[in-house]
């Protein structure tokens, strides 16, 4: 049983596609102002996990709940919007300009487009709004997502591999971003391989599908 | 944010990026206008033969070059773009209208652009070519919503693109054919009303379908 103000609670989750198992049983829940590091090496589904936690797929057995919603329901439309998910792939549309996508996603959001500008300005990127997503650095790609994390101020924040290919200026924004959001009362979930580098409230490890905790 | 406001964000964003790389302009409609030119070589240069068949000529190569038009939707968005979109909580109605939009806008801009080679190499008598202005527009919205679905089908069965033509060609011969007969009545002064209704009737169709197969299509990705 979890409180009202859980964050995500998934309860002996599962999920396969066709015949791949990619997790089974997986218990996880997040409370408001923690922070998680979620480990496992190259293929032991974080990713999975991380947008299952992003309701982005919903579990084939077992039982979720996201911000009150539960997975797998129509309910999940209603909460998306608090969910900010920086993948290890860059959601930005290459063609267009870092400004134009950090635009993009003000209006889409609601907000006027102006605030992308102190958005990038704020990771550092205020003289590279004119710049194309596919001509830019993958350090710089990372920047411009956490700009619109900025913009979205999400209750739950979702970094894949938060930390890879960044210096330490913009490890230092990632942090930064994370201890807002836990200082908010949202929650965040760090996926990394690498434990070390890591600030987190506790950790767990996705081993053989299933979540343990580690720390 | 209202519905028509993330429909037309959605539009106008996949319009920017057509216009940043131009496929349409510099690719599409060179290659089909190429097609357009090949067929006089091909069957002859027997005028009254080639006006009589131009038209007809024309939809063919708006099917089958504008198959790139529709393509380009899936090459625009990936898995991360899309995981965007739904966790900013587009509505997927939303998200198919205004990439419906911008679909048919390019694949008017197709079907215009290969006019003045129609014209030129085929000389069609089309006595109320005014009638154009309504029928264009109806194939090409036609078109861009079958190219939308059939990307979201793609896409939600995880399958490479290049299934997207083999479910496009077949559901599009409605279109083909209203288009065509529609042409022929303008040349021979018969009414088209019928196959306007025919094309109005599967834009509408299209549009149901499009609409309530959003939702489904999108949350299907896996």
């Amino acid at each position: 049983m979890t409180s009202t103000t859980t964050i995500a609670s998934l309860e002996d989750v599962g999920l396969h596609i066709g015949n791949t198992v990619i997790l089974r049983e997986a218990k996880l829940t997040l409370e408001p102002g923690e922070k998680v590091g979620l480990l496992g090496p190259n293929g032991s589904g974080k990713t999975t996990l991380l947008r299952m936690l992003a309701t982005l797929l919903a579990p084939t057995s077992g039982s979720g709940m996201v911000l009150g919603a539960e997975l797998g329901t129509p309910e999940v439309y209603e909460i998306r919007n608090q969910i900010v998910m920086v993948g290890h792939l860059p959601g930005l549309y290459p063609e267009l300009t870092l400004g134009e996508n950090t635009e993009l996603v003000a209006r889409l959001s609601g907000h006027p487009p102006e605030i992308a500008a102190g958005a990038l300005a704020q990771v550092g990127l205020g003289r590279a709004s004119e710049r194309r997503a596919d001509q830019s650095s993958k350090g710089m790609l990372r920047r411009a997502e956490l700009a619109r994390a900025l913009i979205l101020e999400p209750t739950l924040l979702l970094l894949d591999e938060a930390h890879a290919g960044l210096d330490a200026e913009a490890i230092g924004l990632v942090d930064a971003l994370a201890d807002r959001v836990v200082t908010a009362g949202g929650s965040v979930v760090l996926v990394s391989h690498e434990p070390g580098r890591l600030t987190v409230d506790r950790s767990v490890q996705i081993v053989d599908g299933t979540v343990e905790r580690v720390s | 944010m209202s519905f028509w406001r993330q429909v037309f964000e959605i539009a106008r964003k996949d319009l920017l990026v057509e216009s940043r790389t131009a496929e349409v302009a510099l690719m599409t409609a060179p290659f089909g206008a190429a097609a357009l030119i090949l067929i006089p070589l091909a069957i002859g240069t027997d005028a009254p033969l080639l006006s009589q068949l131009g038209p007809g000529l024309y939809w063919v190569v708006v099917l089958l070059f504008g198959m790139l038009v529709i393509l380009r939707k899936s090459a625009v968005d990936g898995q991360p773009q899309r995981d965007l979109v739904r966790l900013l909580g587009i509505d997927p109605a939303a998200t198919f209208a205004g990439a419906t939009i911008a679909t048919s806008l390019l694949v008017l801009f197709f079907e215009i652009a290969l006019g003045p080679v129609l014209i030129a190499l085929y000389n069609p008598e089309l006595g109320s070519w005014p009638w154009l202005f309504v029928i264009l527009p109806l194939v090409a919205a036609g078109m861009g919503m079958l190219g939308t679905i059939a990307s979201g089908v793609t896409t939600s069965i995880g399958t490479r693109t290049s299934l997207t033509p083999l479910l496009i060609v077949p559901l599009s011969l409605p279109l083909l054919l209203g288009a065509t007969q529609a042409l022929e009545g303008l040349r021979l002064g018969r009414s088209i009303v019928p196959w306007l209704i025919l094309l109005v009737s599967v834009d509408l169709a299209l549009a149901v379908s499009g609409v309530l197969a959003a939702r489904p299509l999108e949350e299907a990705v896996t």
